[in-house]
């Protein structure tokens, strides 16, 4: 038994995994491919038959594990009757599709790409009707909607097949983000995401005030899905594409996943007048309009999209009636539809193939041309109109029996009246179908020669034909049980089934006669109808749809535009303006607590500090157009930055600040080297005037954001905590700091050196593709503006002091790293000290000196610096631990004394490493444009020389 | 001493707002450095400020400051020197290559999508 409920995931999964086949076999010839195609549905159709005992039994099997518990997402399946008859029909008439499509394809359409979307499609459909999670179910609902998509666009050289995908993924998707907020709101009010669950809470949701928008949403799904009116006008459209794609949507799968999930959800949902009103009253008008529609269609996919419309609204009414009985023959109808409406446009795809055309004014008199087509035509389509013996006979008799027992709007009578026109326009259509394209007189004017298919393309319309006659003749022995097992399934309990032709001369009878009597004499009167239909003027759909669709791309584009249009500036104000609005609101909504902490009183010293901050920041506006000066006071803030994280408990901060605020503004001064040396005066004193005021209220919002979180305690408790207990016990070092940088948040770490060498890669990169470019060109004839320079540009006192430097820069460099674990110091620091050690050196030598001496390029250095952390955290996994678990330990070496290690120094000088690569990369980079300026490179690495002076003298 | 640091974060967020706000590159990549230093302090000061306590274990204390925002805050400072590097070196090969150091897309660029869309 849980075996068995174990295939379940596998039949989900496998239409997607074989999608990945048929790309593959298009290599080895059509056929191979789409036996490929077949292998992955035959495959899960023969596990759905294993599974079937148990559900013909009443068993439900579910199989799921969690995916996602915290928020209720798991990946549940549970396959009952109604589940059982969906699947069966999606991969049954698939595997029909596959062979017709084998067949219709022309050599030309690429065939891989077509059974791909196909098996994408199918897999989707099938997890819709396994789902037992309505977030699952929403996944694969939005895959039908994008994978339909595809297959409505197959044909992407043509206009409408685009247009008609775009309208359909619109439409569906629109319902679906409907669907999505209705699911929700359900599975708030039954407390789980689970099916299973939410089924059994009816009372608890009818009762609930948000079951009326509940209901709506999750019908806006279900209308625009199933094409109900007024969403029924993107069917239509989806005919462009091939006919196996129409055949498919239309019978089996796409547009009755609407009436799967109203199905799904009718225990809880029905019964309600809410729903009745809605779901009935929606399903008749679509039944109707629609099939009047289809009558004056003269393109034969038009005709049979309009009456795919119509049928479904009929399934619609019936689950709307809300009553067992209407429920029972709603799931007959369901297997009736998808059996003659697949096998209709089959040979609809047959009649194009071999004539040529699908419109009805141009065929005629196909019967003998076309016999085999003729009779299986002829037999889904009296199925259709509703005759006996025919499936489509039974569940419209059954259909009008129902209806005529309701009460609606108007009069008792009226919903059987209005049902009776509906089913004669249906009579109509369908005679239509078999009197105008297959009676008549022969032509003489076909586009092509008409002639019957091949067996391939007509077996899969031909079984579908028989299985009409064999449903049709004993429908008991054929879909007994599992219209029961189904219907039981979508009312609760399984109901008593009786299928039979004859009911005696009730009601419903005399109804169908009228229906079918009536469809004839509008048939013959067709002509005069047609000529009145065109000539009374009707709203255009696709016109409305694409003006909406207009108006909503140009409102879109406006307001893109608008806040996107190309000046930073613009889009600067508008998100800080963005975000303070938010914050404001975020503000007005809290309420705040009373300060709970002590505040530190303001000594002298950092009063001094913080006086130096503000004037300094102040003269960087001020002075923000001489940017020199800007540049020099930026580095006062940085530096008294560094100053209150010494001052605020925080030395590795403080460290790491000042030694990045040196490369930062040395950057900056080589860059500045380049660029103008002023800004000009542009903005006009209004915008300067807007700009203060977003720049102060950000900087008041700011200010008031950071003292309410300063004068109160934390809302709940800090995790650092157990950083503190732990950094000595787990990670083996005093310095929580270090500690938690290359142990407890190692990974963090490990992506941070990894985005720091990526940046040092893409300005490398950005510097060899400008200097390739129109930029190197420029800077090779730049005359540089003259300015007073130094006399050396290579001080001997400088060099001199740098290379005393050099060994002791590198030891402080060295011993910050060693003692990183235990006091303040650590890989990053250490990098950057060793970094400006060797920046001391490009200063004072130049660079081609310095270059001329580096052993290892700085590419190298990010590389090895990656590396080593990689490699380190991998050496858990000998131990058998999570990668970049640390572990250390302590050796003794009999003359030192007690000495540490851990595996952490190791991660810790990848760190380091990488820090001096980047760095440094950075820096040659710009050093490099330098260079191409025309910067003298110095031979010597000094421009004065004693030593050199003497030997020339001598 | 907490309203020093909040109004201290306050002046650097508006003077970087303001210069983030400019037409030229150089004074909105100043701007960010602002922003950055603001941000940091901001995020520091979120492990809320405590003095002479420094998060590194000696036998005998038993009160330390946040360390947590402290490491976080470190590899801030560290990638946000790696993004003004690279804000920098596009600012510098923009302005080498198109002789121009705006940051305003010229009109033909900023609005030709009513075509392209």
């Amino acid at each position: 038994m849980e075996t068995v409920a174990g295939l379940l995931p596998i039949i989900a999964a496998l239409p997607f995994l074989g999608a990945l086949l048929p790309g593959l076999m298009i290599q080895a010839g059509r056929n191979t491919c789409a036996a490929f195609t077949a292998v992955p549905t035959i495959l899960a159709l023969t596990l759905l038959l294993i599974c079937a005992p148990a559900v013909m039994r009443g068993e439900v099997l579910t199989f799921g594990f969690a995916w996602l518990p915290s928020l209720g997402l798991n990946v549940n399946f549970m396959l009952d009757g109604l589940g059982l008859l969906f699947a069966g029909m999606i991969l049954g008439i698939g595997l029909l599709i596959i062979l017709y499509a084998r067949f219709y394809l022309a050599r030309e359409d690429p065939m891989g790409q077509f059974y791909t979307y196909l098996l994408l499609f199918q897999g989707a459909m099938v997890g819709i009707v396994l789902s037992d999670n309505i977030l699952l179910l929403l996944v694969f609902w939005e895959l039908t909607s994008l994978s339909s998509f595809l297959l409505i666009g197959y044909w992407k050289h043509l206009p409408e097949g685009r247009q008609g995908a775009r309208m359909a993924l619109t439409v569906t998707g629109m319902g679906g983000l409907a669907m999505i907020a209705g699911m929700l709101i359900l599975g708030n009010i039954a407390g789980s995401h689970d099916l299973s669950v939410i089924l059994t809470q009816k009372d608890a949701i009818q009762a609930s005030p948000m079951y009326l928008p509940a209901l709506i949403l999750i019908l806006l799904g279900c209308f625009t899905k199933s094409a109900q009116f007024p969403f029924h006008f993107w069917l239509p459209h989806a005919m462009a594409a091939p006919t196996p794609v129409s055949a498919y949507l239309h019978s089996a799968t796409m547009v009755k996943a609407g009436l799967f999930l109203m199905a799904r959800m009718w225990p809880v949902l029905a019964g309600t007048p809410e729903w009745f009103w809605i779901v009935a009253s929606t399903g008749l008008i679509t039944m109707v309009m629609a099939a009047k529609i289809a009558l004056f269609k003269d393109d034969l996919k038009a005709l049979l999209a309009f009456s795919t419309v119509s049928h479904l609204g009929l399934i619609t009414m019936l689950l709307g009636l809300g009553t067992r009985a209407a429920a029972v023959v709603a799931v007959f109808h369901i297997i009736n539809h998808a059996t003659f409406k697949a096998a209709l446009f089959m040979t609809a795809g047959i009649i194009d193939h071999g004539a040529h055309t699908r419109d009805i004014k141009r065929l005629g008199g196909l019967r003998h041309l076309m016999p085999i087509t003729f009779a299986i035509a002829t037999v889904a389509a009296l199925s259709m109109a509703g005759i006996p013996p025919l499936n489509g006979f039974l569940s419209k008799e059954m259909m009008l029996a129902e209806v005529a027992e309701t009460q609606w709007i108007g009069p008792y009578w009226m919903m059987g009246a209005v049902a009776t026109l509906g089913a004669l326009f249906s009579v109509a259509y369908s005679f239509r179908y078999i009197a105008h394209v297959f009676l008549g007189k022969e032509r003489s004017d076909y586009p092509a020669k008409p002639h019957d298919p091949g067996f391939g393309m007509w077996a899969a319309p031909g079984l579908l034909a028989v299985l009409v006659v064999l449903i049709g003749v004993m429908p008991m022995t054929m879909v007994g049980d599992l219209v029961r097992v189904a219907a039981g399934a979508v009312t609760g309990a399984p109901p008593d089934v009786h299928i039979y032709h004859w009911h005696g001369l009730v009601p419903a009878f005399w109804m169908s006669v009228i229906a079918v009597a009536g469809g004839a004499v509008l048939l013959a009167l067709h002509r005069p109808l047609a000529a009145l239909w065109a000539a009374t003027p009707r709203p255009e759909a696709k016109a409305m749809f694409d003006a909406v669709t207009r108006a909503a791309t140009r409102g879109a584009t406006a307001l893109t535009d608008g806040l996107h249009n190309g000046a930073l500036m613009r889009n600067a104000a508008v998100f800080s303006v963005a975000v303070l609005a938010a914050g404001w609101l975020a503000w007005q909504g809290g309420g705040l607590r009373p300060p709970t902490r002590e505040m530190i009183p303001i000594t002298p010293v950092p009063a001094i500090g913080w006086l130096l901050l503000v004037v300094a920041t102040g003269l960087v506006v001020a002075y923000h157009r001489a940017r020199f000066t800007a540049l020099v006071l930026i580095g006062v803030v940085g530096l008294i930055v560094g100053l209150g994280f010494v001052y605020f408990s925080a030395p590795d901060l403080a460290m790491t600040q000042i030694s990045v605020e040196v490369v930062t503004i040395i950057l900056l001064l080589l860059a500045l080297n380049f660029l103008p040396r002023e800004t000009p005066v542009e903005s006009t004193s209004g915008r300067r005037a807007r700009d203060a005021v977003i720049a102060i209220a950000g900087g008041v919002a700011v200010t008031g954001l950071t003292y309410a979180i300063l004068v109160r305690d934390f809302a709940q408790e800090s995790i650092s905590a157990f950083h503190l207990a732990n950094s000595y016990k787990g990670g083996g070092g005093t310095n929580v700091v270090n500690v938690i940088l290359v142990d407890f948040r190692g990974y963090d770490t490990y992506g941070e050196i990894i985005v720091l060498g990526i940046a040092a890669l893409v300005i490398y990169a950005l510097t060899e593709a400008v200097l390739r470019g129109p930029g190197g060109r420029w800077l090779a004839n730049w005359d540089q503006p003259t300015l007073p320079e130094a006399g050396d540009r290579h001080p001997l006192m400088m060099v001199v002091a740098t290379r005393v430097m050099m060994p002791i820069a590198l030891m402080v460099g060295t011993y910050v790293f060693l003692r990183g674990h235990n006091e303040p110091g650590g890989g990053f620091i250490a990098g950057l000290i060793v970094a400006i050690a060797f920046l001391m050196q490009y200063m004072a030598s130049g660079f081609a000196w310095a270059e001329a001496r580096q052993r290892v390029t700085y590419h190298a250095t990010i590389g090895i610096g990656v590396l080593i952390a990689t490699v380190t955290g991998m050496g858990a996994w000998l131990a058998g631990r999570p990668f970049l678990t640390s572990d250390y330990g302590y050796l003794h070496f009999p003359p030192v004394e007690e000495f540490e290690w851990a595996t952490a120094i190791a991660f810790d000088t990848g760190v380091f490493l990488t820090v001096v690569g980047a760095v440094m990369l950075a820096l040659q980079s710009l050093s490099s444009m330098a260079r191409r300026a025309g910067e003298t490179v110095n031979v010597e690495p000094m421009d004065i020389d004693p030593t050199r002076d003497a030997e020339e003298g001598a | 001493m907490e309203l020093l640091m909040a109004s201290a974060i306050g002046v650097m967020t508006a003077a970087g707002l303001y210069l983030v706000l400019r037409l030229r590159t150089f004074p909105v990549i100043l701007g960010l450095a602002l922003l950055t230093y603001a941000v940091n302090y901001f995020l520091f000061s979120t492990g809320r400020l405590a003095v002479n306590m420094p998060p590194v274990l000696r036998n005998g204390v038993e009160t330390y400051t946040d360390p947590l925002p402290q490491a976080l805050v470190l590899t801030a400072i560290v990638i946000s020197f790696g993004m003004t590097a690279v804000v920098v070196m596009m600012a510098l090969g923009a302005y080498l290559t198109s002789r121009d150091d705006d940051v305003t897309l010229p009109p033909e660029d900023g609005t030709g999508r009513e075509d392209g869309a």
